[in-house]
């Protein structure tokens, strides 16, 4: 049952195949033989039999959904009423969400299953999944190398099969480059696509939610439930939601593909430039047209963000003053020994570094050289991707420099963690949409393709990416073990 | 740009953020080597660019003046730390 696609299991379920309390049960045996990996932090066992009754009575009242009765896990990022919400941090390790985010809303809504809270790094803040309160999860392709980050949890989750799909977040590429590292697929919608209300918030202009699944129609109908304009996000979108599923299978002929020449310089990898290369050429033979394009400030994506996001961040989590909700520390003998000891014993190390960085560039005397000078930054990088828009229908590329690291190969120097984020930051920055898929191996670990689209043409790259998918199987592989 | 274990301490005053002593001197590299990375944005001229806060550069959107939360008072008050009457507690401000 595990290696079926969603449209699959929902087929299976409404023709009586299998129930949804045998499919949820099916998923939670196989989450406790592979606890090593550490995919999840909580498993709500409990809760997701009780949903998976709910979702069988409604499968025999003939009402379900697309997602009736399929187990899914969430990443600890998104709040869950009275389930314990961490987002893999000490600070939260106490904290039972007195709310539902608006994602969790849309997949109680659609009758799914939750399995439970898939692990990830602390305040999405990593690339590695490492940095988690809850320690590393290991990658199912080889346990002693990283699944990427921050949502890793979710990578592995669908990856070894713990759960039939997974949801995201992706600040500067925690969608994409675990899905890559994991060999999986992941869509990180345009910015205000799907709704920010309940997600705990890292950096509040470049945040997105979206769907970590095995392939590009699955990601259509997990989409589907997740986007739409919700009031209570101040920057949500207003726009009606298209069907995702219904363009999948247009030809792609006349595809205009632009390829930046800063992602394929001499820097890149060799066996990934080869095996990007080959990627390309199947989307040559689909009748697709290959141009070169150019984006000349992309080399300052990574110096922008770090500023931009470290900013946001020591803003939003100004929050966690061990007053109103989380981690309070023992004793305190006045207010500022409160706020100081709490959240010095609350957030871990790279959490630290972050919010000191953006403490030092907003302060005063360093604003408009850090900042101010980021955000401008931060338009010439969108108007490069605007301009070679024009020229082209997408833009593709690498989603990591390499393969996955080895665990704690990277953690001494956190600069170099960061230049591994070059491939996928600079979207966020533009807010654009852009999605991972598998596409192929190095040294037997998984590698993704990345495509790039205009504001809200979600639906015309999972077109891009369902058409690759049926010519190519590397989002069928399954790792050694995890079959 | 580097930041000595001086610095690394005021900035962590302006954060209420409890760094361990024997830490303040690997955030003061580690804070040097992000800075190094970012004077990179120094070598380009922004003179004329509009600083981009968010990625559809949209107005804050207007509601009606309507009630629209439900009251979660005991909800919120049942998950803090330390609560009293209906308040939150901390450590005595005024003497």
């Amino acid at each position: 049952m595990h290696t079926k696609s969603l449209s699959e299991l929902s087929h299976g379920l409404q023709t009586g195949e299998f129930s949804s309390v045998e499919l949820t049960q099916a998923f939670i045996k196989r989450i406790n033989q592979h606890q090593d990996l550490n995919a999840y932090i909580t498993v709500t066992e409990e809760l997701a039999l009780q949903n998976a009754k709910a979702a069988d009575a409604r499968i025999a009242n003939k009402k379900a959904d697309a997602l009736t009765g399929i187990p899914v896990a969430q990443k600890d990022i998104f709040c869950t009423l009275d389930v314990k919400t961490t987002c893999g941090s000490r600070m939260l390790d106490n904290f039972s969400a007195p709310y539902n985010a608006t994602v969790i809303e849309k997949f109680n809504q659609a009758g799914a299953v939750m399995l439970g809270k898939l692990n990830m790094d602390e305040f999405a803040m990593g690339s590695s999944n490492e940095t988690s309160y809850y320690g590393a999860v290991k990658n199912p392709w080889n346990t002693n190398k990283v699944p990427g980050g921050s949502s890793g949890g979710s990578g592995v989750a669908v990856a070894a099969r713990l759960a039939a799909y997974a949801t995201g977040t992706d600040t500067g590429g925690s969608i994409r480059q675990p899905a890559a590292l994991c060999g999986i697929t992941g869509l990180k919608p345009t910015y205000g696509r799907v709704s920010r209300y309940g997600m705990i918030a890292y950096a509040s202009s470049l945040d997105q939610g979206g769907p970590m699944t095995h392939s590009a129609e699955d990601a259509a109908i997990v989409l589907q439930t997740m986007a739409g304009f919700d009031p209570k996000d101040s920057t949500s979108v207003d726009l009606p939601v298209p069907d995702y599923s219904v363009n999948l299978n247009q030809p792609l002929k006349g595809l205009k593909i632009g390829l930046p020449k800063e992602f394929f310089s001499a820097d890149l990898n060799a066996a990934m430039a080869t095996k990007l290369s080959e990627a390309i050429d199947e989307y040559r033979k689909l009748g697709a047209e290959i141009k070169e394009v150019s984006m000349p400030n992309l080399k300052l994506a990574i110096p922008a963000y770090y500023v931009i996001a470290p900013a946001e961040c020591s803003a939003n989590l100004s929050r966690f003053d061990g007053v109103r909700f989380g981690h309070r520390c023992e004793n305190p003998v006045d207010l500022t020994d409160l706020y100081t000891r709490s959240r010095g014993e609350g957030f871990g190390k790279e959490v630290k570094r972050r919010i000191l960085m953006g403490t030092y560039a907003l302060s005063t005397g360093y604003y408009d050289a850090y900042y101010l000078k980021a955000q401008k930054i931060r338009r010439l990088i969108s108007d490069d991707f605007k301009r070679a828009l024009t020229e082209v229908d997408v833009i593709m590329g690498p989603v990591t420099p390499t393969p996955a690291f080895g665990i704690g190969e990277k953690m001494s120097d956190p600069v170099e963690m960061y230049l591994s984020d070059i491939y996928t930051i600079a979207i966020n920055l533009a807010g654009l949409p852009a999605l991972s898929i598998p596409a192929g191996f190095i040294n037997d670990m998984p590698i993704g393709l990345q495509v790039i689209g205009n504001y809200f043409t979600e639906a015309h790259l999972l077109n891009i990416a369902h058409q690759y998918q049926q010519v190519t199987d590397w989002h069928k592989q399954t790792p050694k073990g995890f079959e | 740009m580097s930041l000595t274990a001086n610095d690394v301490n005021k900035i962590a005053h302006l954060a209420r953020l409890g760094i361990d002593a024997q830490d303040t001197e690997s955030y003061a590299k580690d804070l040097s080597g992000m800075l190094d990375l970012m004077t990179q944005m120094s070598e380009l001229n922004t003179e004329a660019v509009e600083p981009m806060a968010h990625p559809m550069d949209q107005a804050q959107r207007l509601r009606p003046d309507k009630i629209t939360e439900e009251n979660n008072r005991d909800k919120f008050m049942s998950i803090a730390p330390q609560t009293e009457d209906g308040l939150f507690l901390v450590p005595k401000v005024i003497e």
